[in-house]
């Protein structure tokens, strides 16, 4: 049945790319959200009035972090060539393509962490100082916990990104759904190919979007 | 013979805190002489701005004045840091106007925070958070998070976290700003019982003198970040001297009595003695006034009223009219100003 209905769709190509496209995925927002977060910590606390206040050292990671988030993924991906075949040995396949997607995803969701620390109220921070605790543990007790929801759906955006820079990772041989649908889909015609797995790509990104509104609105008790 | 030892807790000399901002150096606290003695209730007051949040901050060093010493718990405060100044902190409490829990946290997860910061193991945290939560009054909402409790419940977790490493001192930031009257009545009974009952000294600072009136023992009146006036409570309700402390006092006393006139008065009492009668705490738990009627045969007629209630006693004034013999009248007077209630007679008809 559903051979007659795409007849150039191969199957089990078609999963295996999926769980590349998975597994590169769930990597990169992996590393990213590791990335991301201690990037954005320390964005949040060298900025003017907090802790670790430095003028130095916020500007040198804000300017790092606008750098790489504006170069745009296509040219970011040639940019790294070079470093990727130094690190992996080879520019091929799904890990190939993993520097660039961490390098290209970290910026982004390092921003959205500072935009969700800000959020945080000044008070809370200031009331556990007042109670003698560590800058070490007002990021594990109180930074982190109380921007979790915000955190969440940050990372969330960020996996659906990365989704799409995958597909696009799909030029330098990184396989995935988007190599398949660009090299059996579009360059051999082979539209019932492109249209699988573009479906495919799209129920991705809607699990990936509904497991993270589930955790954000599960763990939001404000 | 009991001997009260009273000891200095808190000591503020010289201290001076400046601000540079984008229109030059601002002087939030200036030169500011201050010292709180062990298991009072101590109120500054002052107006928005005067730098009362300022010198309460620098009480557990989360700001460092720019000159003068700060010693609380017999350490300087101004001078220590690190892991110091972070122990310090733990028997330095503080409550704020907006209770700055963590709402990702329940009650007894609030208020077993400062107790995790100080490496309490998780069985004395239990058992420490089942008496505070006790404590406050909040059995029974230890599982709740902050976003479904009033503000009152929130005060009292506030509190209740501030009492977890049984400190020395607590400091209120406008604790009751964001309450309405009859919360804040409950929040104050609640820190006048955990005063008595801890002896942990408090330093509350606010914008009502309601609240210093309610539970102060001695009041610090602010203004452009001095110390204009410092005192007992009633003394300084008494005689206030400079303007600010006049218009507080204000406030909550002789309010009506301006709008209504004297005059006013003097024309609907016109037979009698009118005389306002000053009280000014301590004295006043005799019934001085059916002493008038009932021994001196007088009618007294109560004209004109504003009695509060202070921690030392009651304050305010009373206008009272009395009927009767002359002598009686003359030996009434006298009989009020020997029990400590100051007369002033306004107006002798006949
Ligand atoms: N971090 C800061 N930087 C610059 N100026 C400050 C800072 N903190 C306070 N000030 C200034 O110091 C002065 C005193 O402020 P403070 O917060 O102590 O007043 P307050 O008496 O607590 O007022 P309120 O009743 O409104 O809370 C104000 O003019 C304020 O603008
Ligand atoms: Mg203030």
């Amino acid at each position: 049945m559903l051979n007659d209905l795409f007849p150039n769709v191969d199957w089990e190509k078609m999963w295996e790319a999926t769980q590349e496209t998975l597994y590169m995925t769930g990597v990169a927002t992996v590393f990213t959200f590791v990335i991301g977060l201690a990037l954005g910590i320390l964005l949040f606390l060298t900025s003017p009035q907090q802790l670790w206040a430095n003028k130095l050292v916020s500007w040198l990671t804000g300017s790092i972090v606008n750098i790489f988030r504006s170069i745009p993924f296509i040219i970011l991906v040639i940019l790294l060539i070079p470093f990727t075949k130094l690190l992996l040995g080879s520019i091929r396949g799904p890990n190939a393509a993993l520097p660039a997607l961490i390098i290209g995803a970290a910026p982004f969701y390092a921003r959205m962490v500072l935009i969700a620390l800000k959020e945080i109220d000044k008070g809370v921070i200031e009331a556990a100082r007042s109670m003698g605790a560590k800058t070490s543990t007002i990021i594990g007790k109180v930074l982190i916990p109380e921007s979790l929801p915000a955190l969440v759906s940050g990372i969330t955006v960020t996996a659906i990104a990365l989704v799409g820079y995958t597909a696009m990772a799909g030029v330098i041989g990184a396989g995935g759904l988007g190599t398949l649908a660009f090299l059996d889909g579009f360059q051999r015609s082979q539209s019932d190919v492109t249209f699988v797995a573009t479906i495919l790509i799209l129920v991705v990104v809607f699990v990936i979007q509904f497991i993270g509104d589930f955790i954000t609105t599960k763990i939001d008790k404000r | 013979m009991i001997l009260k030892v009273v000891m200095t807790v808190i000591q503020l000399e010289n201290v001076s805190k400046k601000y540079r901002t984008a229109n030059g150096e601002l002087i939030a606290v200036k030169d500011v002489n201050l010292s709180v003695e062990n298991g009072e209730i101590f109120g500054i007051i002052g107006y928005s701005g005067a730098g009362k949040s300022t010198l309460i901050r620098l009480l557990n060093g989360l700001e460092q004045p720019t000159s003068g010493k700060v010693i609380v718990n017999s350490q300087e405060i101004s001078s220590i840091k690190g892991s110091a100044l972070r122990n310090a902190r733990q028997k330095i409490s503080m409550i704020f106007q907006h209770f700055n829990l963590l709402w990702s946290r329940t009650v007894e997860e609030n208020i077993s925070f400062p107790l995790e910061i100080a490496g309490v193991s998780k069985s004395e945290r239990q058992k420490k958070v089942l008496e505070l939560v006790e404590l406050v009054g909040l059995k029974g909402r230890e599982k709740a998070y902050p976003s479904q409790l009033s503000g009152g419940q929130k005060q009292r977790v506030g509190i209740a976290r501030a009492l977890a490493n049984s400190p020395e001192v607590l400091l209120c930031d406008e604790a009751t700003s964001a309450l309405d009257p009859e919360t804040t009545d409950s929040i104050l009974d609640l820190l006048v019982d955990i005063n008595e009952k801890l002896g942990l000294t408090v330093v509350l600072i606010t914008h009502e003198m309601h609240v210093i009136r309610k539970i102060c023992h001695r009041v610090a009146v602010m203004e452009a970040g001095q110390v204009v006036e410092n005192g007992d409570v009633l003394q300084v309700f008494q005689s206030p001297q400079a303007n600010v402390t006049k218009r507080f006092v204000s406030q909550i006393t002789d309010t009506n009595e301006r709008k209504e006139s004297i005059g006013q008065i003097i024309k609907n009492y016109p037979s009698g003695t009118l005389v306002k009668l000053l009280f000014v705490g301590s004295s006043t738990g005799q019934p001085v006034i059916s002493h008038l009627s009932r021994e001196l045969n007088l009618d007294v007629n109560i004209v004109h009223g504003n009695i509060s209630q202070t921690k030392s006693g009651p304050y305010g004034t009373l206008i009272v009219q009395l009927d009767g013999n002359k002598d009686n009248v003359q030996k009434a007077v006298a009989y009020m100003n020997e029990h400590g209630v100051k007369t002033e007679v306004i107006e002798n008809a006949e």
